[in-house]
């Protein structure tokens, strides 16, 4: 194998280049004048109302203190004025690097045809958030999803548990920038694990409580003695 | 041969007719003991490889008898972490994962994938390539609503809707064959334009699918909508509330037939679509009746947008013509100089993106698809996310099943239209 070949290995071992934080976190601020719902969170919440900015062709973020998340996005659903009754997605982005996790709410207003992106910056020694489950639903999942591949915890979510990976995954936390694209783990280790067999790897508790005790599948032992009339098993 | 006389055990009136005529005197009350029916409650796994379950999802249901008490599916036997190996892609090498994740209606992934980038980018592309968008995600919805069809109407009990459906799904792989070059794996896109224009012959072969294919939809309606079968299984089955929809993220045919008339193509249009004429089907009930009625009209609203953007497909080129964005052709880059250097810039270092980050939805067929794309400056995206429209309608599955029967619940998985390829990513 030749060094560059080697090299291009390592660098999926390694994971993705991190990013520079100082080139995205600096965007330049926008005018909050220019999007009615901004221009009211910032009359209405002063200094949670951490950043604004416009990009992509007139998409407005906010960025607000992750403390008081829920407070903000009530009101911006809510009030009459902005009614972003749609929650359309729940996410996380990781710049790698050691920059703070984004979380990201796509709002949207069915009523005033009005899109946001609220963003809530979480240090890595912070990965807590409030969970939007109380008002959305539809929240529950997409929560999930994000604590499962970058795990920032949501409190108070109903059933904060790991979704698209297994329960007992031990390797991490697959999206975030320091994860290798393989995996922690040998691909031995990864497939001894794969292949463990518990009840519990495939229930949550209160199905164990529901079902009954599983029946034990009964395999003929092999250092049992042969029966006398017993065949040669070939028969 | 001895003839042995069958006496009726218990409850016979002794006047009934030997030719079973109920008679006017009232029959003796038949004391049936109750059976000794054990109260506690049974966990039954659907799937991950049951055909009723759509793709690799397995349903862990809690049944009290044949009625669900609870419902809690598992999905994640599909997990391929697209999201994650599109770090590792240039731009245009993540198209083709886009169409691996819903395999059943591959080119409107396609165009909303390379739609977000071009927003992040600020490319304008040309006309012809806008209607050419239009033309081929209107027929990855009627691809993707056939399917679903098709399979819906299995899981009721009637065999032949399935196969007038894939007859009319063949002619759409044709299409997608003849642009692509694949059936599935479509990849038709790239950042500012197509992988090729619409190749000769290509309209009359849809015109002509648009000729055949409303009579096929006609039998079909004819089959199932009045059906007395198809009616007791499907309507009041699954009903959910406009108020609830709307919080539990529904969207797409089955936020639309609550009644909220919310489409992204109306709704916050791209592509011109606010200049087409075309109805957004809403029901009234929320159940799986009402969603079956809504995709039903989709199709036929998505033939009249096809009609449309055919009579209006402008000439011209396809791509941007911008060399840092679109591969010169090879005849360019094997003659001249510069275009030898944008060819081995553009293939080995990519398309650059601007600092900043958007979020693009489109109409998918199964809901709000959306496109969120992160880019540091660089080549490759730092964060790639699609707002899936099946893993958030597939979340409301516990909440609709309750209280029904476990041959409802697969009515009701059925009519959420899902695709496990989506969910997992």
């Amino acid at each position: 194998m030749s060094d560059d070949a080697k090299s291009g290995l390592d660098a999926l071992d390694e994971g993705p280049r991190p990013s520079d934080p100082s080139e995205t976190v600096d965007a330049p601020a926008a005018n909050p004048d220019d999007h009615p719902s901004v221009a009211g969170l910032m009359a209405r919440f002063g200094d949670a109302v951490v950043h604004h900015e416009e990009v992509s062709g007139g998409q407005h973020v906010v960025h607000v203190d992750p403390a008081r998340n829920v407070e903000i996005i009530t009101w911006l659903r809510d009030d009459p004025a902005h009614a972003y009754n749609h929650l359309a997605d729940v996410t996380c982005v990781d710049f790698g690097g050691g920059a703070p996790l984004q979380v990201v709410y796509q709002l949207f207003s069915m009523e005033h045809k009005r899109s946001l992106r609220v963003k809530c910056l979480l240090p890595l020694d912070g990965l807590e958030i409030d969970s939007v489950v109380p008002l959305w639903n539809g929240a529950n999942w997409l929560e999930r999803e994000v604590y499962d591949l970058f795990g920032v915890t949501f409190r108070n979510h109903p059933d904060l548990r790991r979704i698209l990976m297994p329960q007992d995954y031990a390797e991490g936390h697959p999206l975030r920038k320091d994860f290798p694209l393989r995996g922690r783990f040998s691909r031995a280790e990864q497939t001894r694990r794969a292949l463990a067999q518990d009840v519990d790897r495939f229930y949550i508790p209160s199905e164990r409580a529901a079902g009954r005790e599983p029946q034990e599948v009964f395999f003929p032992d092999p250092d049992r003695p042969v029966p006398a009339d017993a065949g040669d098993g070939q028969g | 041969m001895a003839h042995k006389t069958v006496a009726f055990a218990v409850g016979r009136n002794p006047e009934m007719g030997i030719d079973g005529r109920p008679t006017p005197s009232p029959l003796d009350p038949i004391d049936v003991p109750e059976p000794a029916l054990g109260s506690e409650h049974m966990l039954v796994n659907i799937g991950p490889q049951h055909p009723a379950t759509h793709g690799v999802l397995r349903l862990v249901c809690e049944l009290d008898g044949e009625t669900v008490v609870n419902v809690t599916p598992d999905i994640g036997f599909l997990h391929s972490s697209f999201e994650k190996l599109g770090e590792y892609r240039t731009w245009n090498q993540i198209v083709p994962l886009t169409d691996r994740m819903d395999y059943l209606a591959p080119l409107i992934y396609n165009c909303a994938y390379v739609m977000s980038v071009e927003q992040l980018m600020g490319i304008e592309v040309t006309e012809r390539c806008k209607v050419v968008r239009v033309l081929l995600m209107e027929m990855d919805r009627i691809f993707g609503h056939l399917l679903w069809l098709g399979t819906w109407s299995i899981d009721v009990g009637a065999f032949t809707p399935f196969l007038y459906t894939f007859q009319e799904r063949e002619k759409i792989y044709s299409l997608h064959e003849s642009l692509t070059g694949a059936r599935i794996t479509t990849s038709a896109t790239r950042v500012g334009g197509m992988m090729a224009d619409l190749p000769e012959g290509w309209t009359d072969q849809l015109r002509s699918f648009l000729d055949d294919f409303p009579s096929t939809l006609a039998e079909v309606h004819r089959l199932l909508t009045n059906n007395g079968i198809h009616i007791g299984r499907t309507q009041g089955v699954g009903a959910i509330s406009q108020e609830d929809a709307v919080s539990w993220g529904l969207t797409g045919p089955n936020l639309r037939a609550t009644g909220v008339p919310y489409d992204v193509r109306k709704d916050r249009p791209y592509y011109d679509y606010e200049t087409y004429d075309f109805d957004v089907p809403v029901g009234r009930h929320g159940d799986c009746y009402d969603r079956y009625l809504c995709r039903m009209e989709e199709m036929a609203q998505s033939v009249s947008i096809l009609r449309q953007a055919l009579d209006r497909l402008p000439g011209g080129p396809i791509n941007v013509d911008d060399p840092n964005i679109t591969l010169p052709s090879k005849t360019d880059a094997m003659n001249d100089m510069e275009s030898m250097i944008h060819h081995f810039k553009l293939i080995t270092e990519g398309i650059k993106a601007p600092v900043g980050d958007c979020y693009f939805p489109v109409e998918g067929s199964k809901g709000e698809l959306g496109m969120y794309v992160v880019s540091d400056g660089g080549s490759k995206p730092v964060r790639w996310r699609v707002r899936p429209p099946s893993f958030v309608n597939i979340a409301t599955l516990p909440k609709l099943s309750k209280g029904h029967m476990v041959s409802d619940m697969i009515m009701i998985n059925a009519s959420l239209d899902i695709v496990l390829g989506e969910i997992d990513r």
